[in-house]
């Protein structure tokens, strides 16, 4: 379940791109809720360096002990590093981008 | 409780899963509610982590029900490696697909929280491990660290009540642990949740001897054990000693056994004590107690009696050497394997972890004979109250196990002989007792055994002195003087007095017949004077009866002629 919006490149200045990773358990509200958020959010900041991956532990549980999954939804970034993890609906706009680091705190 | 209402035809069992931990099975009857959670709480170091792994340990290796361990704490090879030395090995039951484990981590500093969510990731991962095992048994140590890492209060508590509600559905018998919080039991209030069975463990610290407790604070649904009970963790994991289940309804023997030293046996009418029956032998410093105990345990050894000699003053090479020196070769039975010594100070554990130390050697050795020495010693580690308590414990067990146990006993000098705080605290409880001490006077000290008392067996009421010499224990004969007994010099020089009486009555009679002899024999030489006499009495007289017979006959002669 995979969507990418553009191919994995890396731009002039060598800054990576933007690997992130969404955890959700079936089609519930809060997961729906939460993709079309970071979908939003990701299309306005990261505009054509992004990847978003959605993994359904309903349909691979294994998956959930790698990353240390708790909570769902839960939205990890993968890249650039260091990980960071969003757990929630994702509708606190703020919260998300300060999370991602995309926004430095109180800007 | 709901017992009662069961008891028709069939008496109703509340399911239980059995631990496997040593004596919490008693104390629970049983184990932990089966199906339900159970909550372990307690402060920082007391064993709930280790008390939960071996619930699931044993489960598997025991009663074969796969276990799932989610660490919230410890990362897996960090469990691993603490258990091993315990004699665990989870990576072979990983391999073997009957364990688990799964380290949750949480890092605050990871998270941030944007909006609603629940713990569905949690749930997936513990039913995906619970299902790929087919576990029945699930640890959760400890759940109170989400609190740390996740802010949102309202969502996890909600998600909290789901999960142990989720537990219950999947019908496997939970652990939880929690750490205990300043007036409740535990700091995030799990007990609200978890209300099936709460276990609470302490460790505590008293005059610089630590001993743990564990106390079953409820259990629904059954009955249990309400006391704090002492445990032990020690290379085995834990050990939990139960305190009340001890009746006193153990078996009785009329068996006598041989107390080993000649001439004690004689004191009782028996010859000896009652198997099973305890015996203590108090005495003051240097009074032959350790000897005399010593003598008991070669003597049940000869017998091919298994017998563990707990040393408390002693090491094990000192105590054989030192019998050596009056004749006892006690290293033959232990390379016979009919004797264990064990020495160490008392003052290396609690009280309780004496007693735990000594129901698991007798667990494993089977013992019939058991010797403390001194049981007084275990004073110095704990109050009177608890030293009492802890030697009913200790002689209920022995009793159970119908093990014949020998107390020696150190009391202070004093001379009144009143017995001091260990003879109180043990004198109602043994069956016999004896008592070595000291008589002094005449400038020396000598040793005298008696007997206070012997449940149900008459014995003798004197006080016999004894005697330690190279070829080990005499008990010498009474001696009494017009003072009462006679000890040491005192008896030596009675002894010589009455040997001189002895020659001189000797004496005297000699001289008394040697006076008959020669009054007979003056007497005889009387008679013979007498009878000489009368010889020639009767010599003169028939002379003159001749005569005079003579002279007749010539008067009647000169008669006869006047007439003619």
């Amino acid at each position: 379940m995979t969507n990418n919006n553009e191919p994995a490149t890396i731009n002039e200045n060598g800054v990576a791109e933007w690997q992130l990773l969404l955890y959700i358990a079936g089609q519930t509200p809060k997961s729906i809720k939460a993709l079309s958020n970071i979908k939003k959010y990701a299309e306005e900041h990261l505009k054509g360096k992004y990847s978003i991956e959605i993994i359904d532990l309903l349909k691979s549980p294994q998956l959930a002990e790698g990353d240390q999954i708790l909570a769902v939804p839960t939205l990890v970034r993968k890249f650039p590093e260091p990980i960071r993890k969003i757990i929630g609906d994702l509708s606190n706009e703020e919260r998300v981008l300060v999370g991602l680091n995309i926004k430095p705190l109180n800007k | 409780m709901q017992r009662d209402s069961f008891n028709d035809s069939e008496k109703f069992v509340f399911p239980k899963a059995p631990t496997g931990v040593d004596g919490l099975d008693e104390i629970t009857e049983g184990g932990f509610p089966k199906g339900r959670p159970t909550l372990i709480c307690g402060g920082a170091g007391c064993g709930k982590t280790l008390l939960s792994m071996q619930f699931l340990i044993k489960g598997i290796t025991e009663f074969n029900e796969p276990g799932v361990f989610m660490s919230f704490e410890e990362p897996s090879h960090d469990l691993t490696l603490n258990v091993k030395s315990l004699g665990f090995d989870l990576e072979q039951l990983k391999a073997d697909k009957k364990l688990v484990v799964d380290h949750v981590r949480v890092e605050r500093s990871e998270i941030e929280e944007a909006g609603e969510y629940d713990l569905d990731g949690l749930f997936i991962r513990l039913g995906y491990a619970i299902d790929s095992i087919n576990a029945t048994r699930v640890v959760l140590d400890t759940l109170e660290s989400l609190f740390a890492g996740l802010d949102n209060q309202a969502i996890l508590r909600a998600e909290l009540r789901r999960l142990f509600h989720w537990l219950k559905e999947k019908g496997v018998t939970a652990v939880i642990t929690g750490e205990r919080g300043e007036s409740t039991l535990t700091r995030q209030g799990l007990e609200e949740y978890v209300s099936d069975c709460v276990i609470l463990l302490d460790h505590r610290v008293i005059e610089q001897v630590s001993t743990r407790r564990l106390r079953i604070v409820k259990y629904r649904g059954s009955t249990h054990g309400t006391n704090e009970y002492p445990f032990l963790i020690d290379e085995d994991g834990i050990s939990v000693l139960p305190i009340t289940s001890l009746k006193l309804d153990n078996e009785v023997s009329s068996d006598i056994v041989s107390t080993g030293v000649p001439g004690l046996g004689e004191m009782f009418n028996g010859g000896g004590f009652y198997r099973g029956s305890n015996i203590l032998v108090s005495g003051t410093a240097g009074t032959a107690k350790t000897t005399i105990a010593c003598y008991f345990a070669d003597e049940q050894c000869k017998k091919k009696e298994k017998t563990i000699y707990f040393a408390f003053e002693e090491s094990p090479q000192q105590l054989v050497r030192n019998m050596k020196s009056i004749g006892l070769n006690l290293q033959k039975h232990i390379d016979e394997g009919y004797l264990q010594i064990h020495s160490s100070r008392p003052s290396l554990n609690g009280l309780e972890l004496h007693l735990l130390t000594l129901r698991k050697l007798i667990k494993e050795y089977k013992p019939t004979t058991i010797i403390i020495d001194p049981i007084s010693n275990l004073i110095s580690v704990g109050s009177e109250q608890e030293v009492r308590s802890m030697l009913v414990r200790l002689i209920d067990l022995v009793k159970v196990n119908n093990i014949t146990a020998l107390f020696t006993s150190l009391n202070k000098q004093t001379d009144t002989f009143r017995p001091d705080l260990a003879e109180e605290s043990v004198s109602s409880l043994v069956d016999t007792w004896i008592t070595v001490r000291d008589m002094e006077g005449m400038g020396e000290r000598n040793r005298g055994i008696f007997i206070i008392k012997s449940r149900g067996m008459g014995h003798s009421n004197q006080v016999r002195e004894f005697i330690i010499t190279g070829n080990g224990i005499e008990l010498l004969d009474i001696e009494i003087g017009p003072e009462g007994i006679l000890t040491g010099a005192a008896r030596h020089s009675n002894e010589i007095n009455k040997r001189l009486t002895e020659i001189k009555l000797q004496n005297e009679l000699d001289r008394k017949d040697r006076e008959i002899a020669r009054k007979r024999k003056v007497l005889e030489a009387n008679i013979e004077a007498l009878r000489n006499e009368f010889e020639s009495v009767e010599e003169e007289l028939s002379l003159l009866k001749a005569t005079e017979e003579m002279q007749e006959k010539a008067a009647r002669l000169k008669k006869q002629d006047n007439d003619k």
